[in-house]
């Protein structure tokens, strides 16, 4: 998710229509998000537009146009999750870290997100940080979460 | 084989491992951790297994110890600090622990059986036969519990034989929309074309539902054995699975899969030495819940934007990069291996007369016993609810099926028996599987707008009804939660829901409306309570809603004055504390600490229109 290369490896493609969206997933993995220079990268070796690249990778939720945070966390929107109090985990942890849903938070430490569904939801409601899943949620537990990894 | 054999009869003492998405979720990882470290502890050589999902989450994380010649003990909510005194009793003491013992695997005198097991017992599995049973990593394992069986059979078999088969059995979609699946298949097989595509659909977008990624993750060679037959059958060489990138374990699990059968002869060129090739490609979905729509799934795997198109033509005329496609649901690709080697009317003699066989169900929301379940079709919501979920922690509302393209059922449905026709007629659908619980603090317009939240934001933006009609019913919905709304807003609701559903272009649009009609029709006194009141029965909607101390009730502990993130709660130690409600965020950690941490314990309520 936090890769750190500046340019793209491209290499394992080749260059089809239909990878669009592989290379994409994979310039995200790569470099954190989808970059300027990665899209002109992209451009050249599919041979499409850079407006096309543009078109598609806005349509998916999955990719992103800025820096992620270092702590990438995502707030599960599930259904059960929501009829379970997940509402209430995005509003405190918006007031709590002081970034809105889809925001990095100032010192870059978290980015916030909201996912449609992490299909735990039969423990709901979870929220996801980095890779793992805390699950049967409320605002006080995860609160301690965040406390601990202050602490830590 | 041998790897199977040798965990029957393991000789070394062997642990079981729940390590699905949600037993991973709910810590399995970090009790494996500490199971190892007290074995090493109490040196003992053991060996540990990791499965997936047996579907009562609620127990997670379950784990399973295996001692050679004795009976297989499993164990629920095995928090890292219980593995330790279970382990130790076990190991040391030489007893069997009774705390957490959900039961035994097979026949044991005087023991529980894990399957008798009351969300367990009324439950029938067929696609879910594997799941939580065998190492989803091992290919043996598959194997030996006659894994590729029916491969075998189909290959030897003419294609048109293996139709047959699957014509006779009944079996329907399980995607949602129930479309015979021999029906589905003999279309693409009868197409002109030589070059044809099989697609397994697994971007199971619904969401509240787990069923596809369970399946997946814990058996993911039945998934891919009815993919190789449903290619054969239709004369597709190339395949396709399209899985949302939520599920990495998943994915994983199926690249391990495909990577076993590529050594074995199971899938690339002349599988079996039957002549028949086909090959397989992961696509890697990207967060766009229409590409589970057919034909804007294909559109995503050309590496466009997953819009959908108007039919016809039909993916089984002209779908993939234009040629005869059939995409198939994870669920339905997942029973056919079974069918094919138990046969179809063994198959068609389970379920009701429209809809043979069973459906799995992901049974969550506010139902005490929350999982993953598999039962025959035609068995009521009540046995459903009350029998396998074990029933609510407080009064029932209504149930949710089919997920934002579904509706919300009241009491009076609790005993239809579940088809896809007596849930259509009912006002919802059967949908890939979910089914939402909702109790009396569940309130049904905010879940009306919480979905069509989901839906306006998901739409694609092709088609005006879709993009600008769900956008605007969310408007009314959102003026009705907030207070802002008047009567003639339930007219609007109900006439723009009933255009979008007739002018909408794919399944998505048409059905978006649903989960506000059907709640409308059967909880008018809510939205009615909403608007003429001021007031959110449930007290969930946040505008409509306070919280409030109880100053009879309030011991003045400071619970909730240390948890408010605003300051909105003062008061001096040992007095009634007052909440101011212009700072109130109504983030709920007063109440949950009044409840949990505080002397008094339900001092702070949340009220709506009780005060004036």
């Amino acid at each position: 998710m936090t890769g750190t290369a500046v340019t793209l490896d491209l290499d394992g493609f080749t260059g089809i229509r239909s990878d669009l969206i592989p290379i994409l997933q994979h310039a995200q993995d790569s470099l954190g998000y989808i970059t300027e220079e990665a899209v002109r990268q992209i451009s050249q070796k599919i041979r499409i537009t850079e407006n096309e690249i543009y078109g598609v990778a806005t349509f998916y939720a999955q990719f992103r146009f800025e820096p992620p945070g270092e702590h990438h966390i995502q707030v599960c929107m599930g259904t059960a999750c929501h009829v379970k109090g997940g509402q209430q985990l995005s509003v405190s942890l918006e007031y709590q870290l002081d970034a809105k849903m889809g925001e990095t938070t100032l010192d870059g430490k978290y980015d916030l997100e909201q996912v449609a569904c992490l299909g735990c939801c039969a423990l709901a409601p979870v929220v996801k940080i980095d890779e793992t899943i805390h699950s049967q949620l409320t605002v006080l537990k995860l609160r301690k979460v965040f406390d601990e990894d202050e602490e830590s | 084989m041998k790897i199977w054999v040798a965990f029957e009869n393991n000789k070394k003492p062997l642990i079981i491992v729940g390590a699905g998405t949600c037993g991973r979720a709910a810590g399995a990882m970090e009790t494996w951790a500490k199971a190892e470290e007290t074995l090493k502890e109490l040196k003992i050589d053991a060996e540990f297994m990791e499965v997936g999902c047996i579907g009562p989450c609620y127990l997670e994380p379950l784990i399973d110890i295996k001692i050679p010649g004795k009976p297989r003990l499993s164990y629920s909510n095995v928090s890292p600090s219980k593995v330790e005194n279970i382990l130790r009793e076990i190991f040391e003491e030489d007893k069997i622990p009774e705390r957490d013992f959900v039961g035994t695997f097979g026949d044991h005198d005087g023991l529980k059986k894990f399957w008798d097991h009351p969300m367990l017992a009324k439950q029938e599995r067929i696609v879910l036969r594997n799941c939580g049973i065998i190492d989803p990593n091992s290919i043996d394992h598959y194997l030996a519990r006659d894994g590729y069986i029916a491969l075998e059979y189909a290959l030897a078999h003419e294609p048109e034989e293996v139709l047959e088969i699957v014509k006779s059995s009944g079996i329907r979609g399980r995607g949602g929309a129930g479309f015979p699946t021999g029906l589905k298949w003999g279309f693409c097989r009868d197409a002109p074309g030589d070059r044809k595509y099989m697609i397994c659909n697994a971007d199971e977008g619904d969401p509240g539902a787990f069923m596809n990624r369970s399946l997946i993750e814990g058996d993911p060679h039945a998934v891919l054995e009815g993919l190789v037959i449903a290619a054969y059958t239709i004369g597709a060489s190339k395949g396709y699975i399209y899985i949302r990138a939520e599920y990495p374990l998943a994915i994983e699990r199926l690249e391990n899969a495909i990577e076993q059968m590529m050594e074995t002869g199971l899938i690339g060129e002349n599988i079996l030495g039957s002549g028949f090739d086909f090959d397989v490609t992961i696509k890697k979905g990207a967060g766009a819940f229409v590409c589970g729509e057919e034909t804007a799934l294909m559109g995503s795997i050309e590496g466009k934007r997953g819009m959908p198109r108007s039919r016809p033509p039909f993916p089984a005329q002209s779908g993939l990069w234009g040629k005869p496609t059939t995409i198939n649901n994870v669920e339905t690709l997942g029973t056919i291996a079974t069918i094919v080697r138990k046969g179809s009317d063994w198959y068609s003699n389970i379920g009701t007369e429209n809809t043979s066989g069973t459906k799995t169900f992901s049974l969550v929301g506010r139902v005490r016993r929350t999982g993953l379940i598999e039962v025959p079709m035609g068995m009521s919501l009540r046995e459903i609810i009350f029998d396998i979920g074990g029933g609510l922690f407080r009064n029932f509302k209504a149930v949710q099926t089919g997920g934002p393209s579904g509706g919300c059922l009241s009491e009076e449905f609790l005993d239809i028996q579940i088809d896809y026709e007596t849930l259509a007629q009912a006002g919802s659908i059967m949908g890939s599987g979910g089914l939402i619980v909702l109790d009396d603090n569940t309130c049904v317009v905010d879940l009306a707008k919480y979905f069509l939240n989901f839906t306006q934001s998901e739409s694609c933006g092709k088609c005006v009804p879709c993009r600008v009609g769900t956008r605007q019913l969310w408007e009314i919905l959102e003026r009705i939660t907030t207070g802002q709304a008047d009567i003639e807003d339930l007219n609007k609701l109900e006439k723009l829901g009933t255009s979008i559903k007739r002018s909408a272009l794919c399944g998505l649009g048409q059905t978006a409306p649903n989960p506000a009609l059907s709640t409308l029709k059967y909880f008018r006194d809510e939205y009615l309570a909403h608007i003429l009141e001021n007031r959110c029965p449930a007290a969930v909607c946040s505008e409509l809603v306070e919280f409030r101390v109880i100053a009879d009730k309030c011991t003045g502990c400071q619970s909730c004055v240390k948890v408010c993130p605003t300051d909105a709660i003062t008061g001096p130690r040992s007095e009634p504390h007052n909440i101011d409600e212009s700072l109130c965020i109504k983030c709920r950690a007063c109440y949950e600490a009044c409840r949990f941490d505080a002397i008094a314990g339900d001092a702070i309520v949340i009220t709506s229109g009780t005060v004036t």
